[in-house]
């Protein structure tokens, strides 16, 4: 009897230690591109955000629960992607955060979305927020807020008539393609040369004969950042010598770092940057490097930011119930004096677009600069 | 007339890489009836073999360079044909086209988790710098590729050609069984021919990475385009591959600027159909007769 009570008394112990355990943490699942060709993006995301989890670890959690992040690799490819958010949700995950590949955040969204867990995303497709779905969020400008500043700097801080389009062929390429095409026709900037290359393209020596045979007064260049870096070497090789512009991935420290010298010169607009003159933003920077000897490109800081968004709007809402975060971040502003760890102050409209200040950069030997500030197109949510 | 020279130029580069790749591809199938469908993979390794050798052992590039050659004549020659092509040869052409797929997945998977899934910049074998071929312009690294991959296609030839063993080889190639009765050891020549292409991918390994940087995915796309080259060049004769690495690097460039970019990848692929269709044994290959 007495052998039994001590079996029964085992065997409770044993069905309560998980419960006590997961009463304790809040999981997170970080869905992201950890290797294929967004590798490179998805580790500047995956590094950032192990690093704001551990800081809200050490400092005590989330409403005193410890963050326990799992991190599901999608291999920078839709269907894949698809099913890691699955096996993310079968964890019951309280947020899931990525990825950043427009493409795989499409079809993987709905899967979020019918299991109500929000998901903040590193994505900057105008589609990604215009399909309805209350559940998902982003930690970037989308294109249709980007293309806007981006098209007026080309008419007058560039002052070009005339440009040249390079895109990748995917969704992130694509939406970007058709939004800064009609900022370009709003605005009477005739596109002279229209290109789409593949996704992991090695060789451009044919695209940059393209645009030159074309002449434009600018090109405009939108490809993830290894190919990035390739073109901008066969740019430089072949002698291209009209201003090419990007918007944020162009300017990425990865792409500076791979391209070396031939990426000198290029301009354009940045969502977000480590050499933003902010001091959340050095500090961040400062961080990063002690940490992983590599300096942050803008996918880290939007990694770091989301886990900071999602504590900010948790201890709001006191709780973890899924719903009320997302109907709490809809509309929520979190500035640096609500929490420092955002790193620049941010809003989010009804849809989930993001909405702060932007900034103009050039490369200049081998460094991003930062040669204007942006204020944010204050859209709102009345 | 500027630009269909800088496109020719430029795809030349690119072609004298695939040709090295492809003429591996024919090397292999013409003395042991093997197809080795991680051929990409065997490019893509060697230069993580220098980059380890500079980064990790802090040898300077060209010492870490023949440490990857010897590293790549150890593991992609000698032991690919030991423990993968020799055991499973007998049991015909599927099971190695099966396990030569496995080995290009463990490898790329191997570099992905030992060393980075991050594109990695490579050494350049030359300065920086361009030179002016008749307004084109032509980057001293291009010049490098296309010199010392037409060095090394020469080479080859004269070695498979002009000297002894190379015509063993041959005779191994093209009828192992005479060859045999001849008093010519085939198994090694076999052997030599795994360690030659072991040397090839070596060689395109370091010529195109400083281009395309080094990542362990590369090897996709490479495989798969020098492939192609070697079908439409010829299979069954190594000048045919080569010829098809270059058409290709060619065809790739002028399709792209001229066709369309957005099918520049279908342009080979209907290029592969049409040789195929309207010459099976490749534009530059000899047509074979078997039987059942």
């Amino acid at each position: 009897m007495k052998r039994r009570g001590l079996l029964s008394a085992i065997a409770l112990l044993a069905l309560a230690a998980p419960a006590a355990q997961a009463a304790e943490t809040v999981r997170i699942a970080n869905v992201i591109e950890l290797s294929g060709n967004g590798a490179t993006v998805g580790n500047m995301w995956k590094n950032a955000v192990e690093m704001a989890v551990e800081e809200i670890n050490d400092a005590g959690g989330i409403l005193g629960r410890t963050i326990e992040l799992t991190h599901f690799d999608t291999q920078s490819n839709p269907g894949v992607s698809r099913a890691a958010v699955q096996k993310a949700l079968d964890l019951d995950p309280y947020v899931l955060l990525g990825p950043i590949y427009s493409s795989s955040t499409k079809v993987n969204m709905q899967l979020a979305q019918q299991a109500g867990v929000p998901q903040i995303v590193g994505s900057e497709a105008s589609v990604i927020t215009e399909m309805g779905n209350p559940f998902v969020f982003r930690t970037s400008l989308s294109q249709a807020a980007s293309m806007p500043k981006l098209a007026n700097y080309i008419r007058d801080g560039i002052g070009a008539g005339s440009v040249a389009v390079l895109w990748v062929n995917n969704d992130f390429g694509r939406g970007g393609r058709d939004a800064f095409v009609a900022e370009m026709e709003a605005r009477g900037i005739e596109v002279v040369a229209d290109i789409s290359s593949e996704v992991g393209q090695s060789d451009f020596a044919a695209d940059v004969v393209k645009i030159k045979q074309a002449a434009p007064d600018a090109a405009f260049v939108y490809l993830h950042e290894e190919e990035s870096a390739r073109f901008l070497r066969e740019a430089r090789k072949q002698g291209l010598d009209i201003p090419l512009i990007g918007e944020t991935t162009l300017l990425n420290q990865k792409v500076i770092e791979l391209a070396g010298e031939a990426a000198d010169g290029v301009k354009g607009h940045v969502g977000l940057s480590a050499d933003a003159p902010l001091p959340s933003i050095r500090a961040f920077r400062d961080k990063f490097v002690a940490r992983y000897d590599t300096v942050p490109d803008h996918n880290a800081i939007k990694g770091y930011l989301a886990v900071y968004a999602v504590k900010e709007i948790t201890e709001r809402i006191g709780g973890f119930d899924r719903q009320a975060f997302a109907d709490a971040l809809h509309c929520a502003t979190i500035t640096l004096e609500d929490e420092p760890g955002i790193l620049i102050d941010t809003s989010w409209d009804r849809k989930g677009d993001v909405d702060r200040i932007s900034f103009l950069a050039e490369v200049v030997k081998g460094e991003q600069r930062i040669v204007g500030t942006l204020p944010p197109l204050g859209v709102g949510c009345d | 007339m500027s630009n269909v020279l800088q496109l020719l130029l430029a795809g030349l580069a690119t072609g004298a890489i695939y040709a090295l790749v492809a003429a591996g591809f024919a090397l292999l199938w013409q003395t042991s009836r093997a197809i080795n469908f991680a051929q990409g993979e065997f490019v893509m390794l060697p230069a993580f073999f220098v980059l380890a050798g500079t980064e990790w052992l802090g040898l300077p590039f060209w010492v870490a360079a023949l440490l990857g050659l010897l590293l790549a004549l150890l593991l992609l020659g000698l032991l690919f044909k030991r423990v993968i092509i020799d055991p499973l040869l007998p049991q015909g052409v599927l099971p190695v086209v099966i396990a030569t797929i496995a080995v290009g997945i463990l490898l790329k998977e191997s570099v992905k988790e030992f060393y980075s899934a991050e594109a990695q910049p490579f050494p350049a074998l030359t300065p920086g710098g361009n030179i002016d071929v008749l307004g084109a312009v032509l980057s001293l690294q291009d010049v490098a590729v296309l010199a010392v991959a037409g060095l090394a296609i020469l080479a080859m030839q004269l070695f498979l050609g002009r000297t002894r063993l190379g015509r063993m080889m041959q005779a191994t190639a093209q009828n192992p069984e005479v060859a045999e009765i001849l008093g010519i050891p085939t198994r090694r020549m076999v052997l030599y021919t795994f360690l030659l292409n072991a040397a090839l991918v070596t060689l395109a390994s370091i010529l195109i990475s400083p281009v395309y940087l080094a990542k362990f995915d590369n090897g996709e796309t490479l495989g798969l385009v020098a492939f192609i080259a070697a079908i439409v060049g010829g299979f069954n004769q190594v000048r045919g591959a080569i010829a098809g690495g270059f058409l290709v690097g060619v065809v790739d460039n002028f399709g792209a600027a001229y066709v369309s970019s957005d099918y520049r990848t279908g342009i080979l692929l209907l290029l592969l159909i049409a040789v195929i269709l309207l010459r099976p044994e490749g534009l530059w290959g000899r047509a074979e007769e078997r039987t059942v």
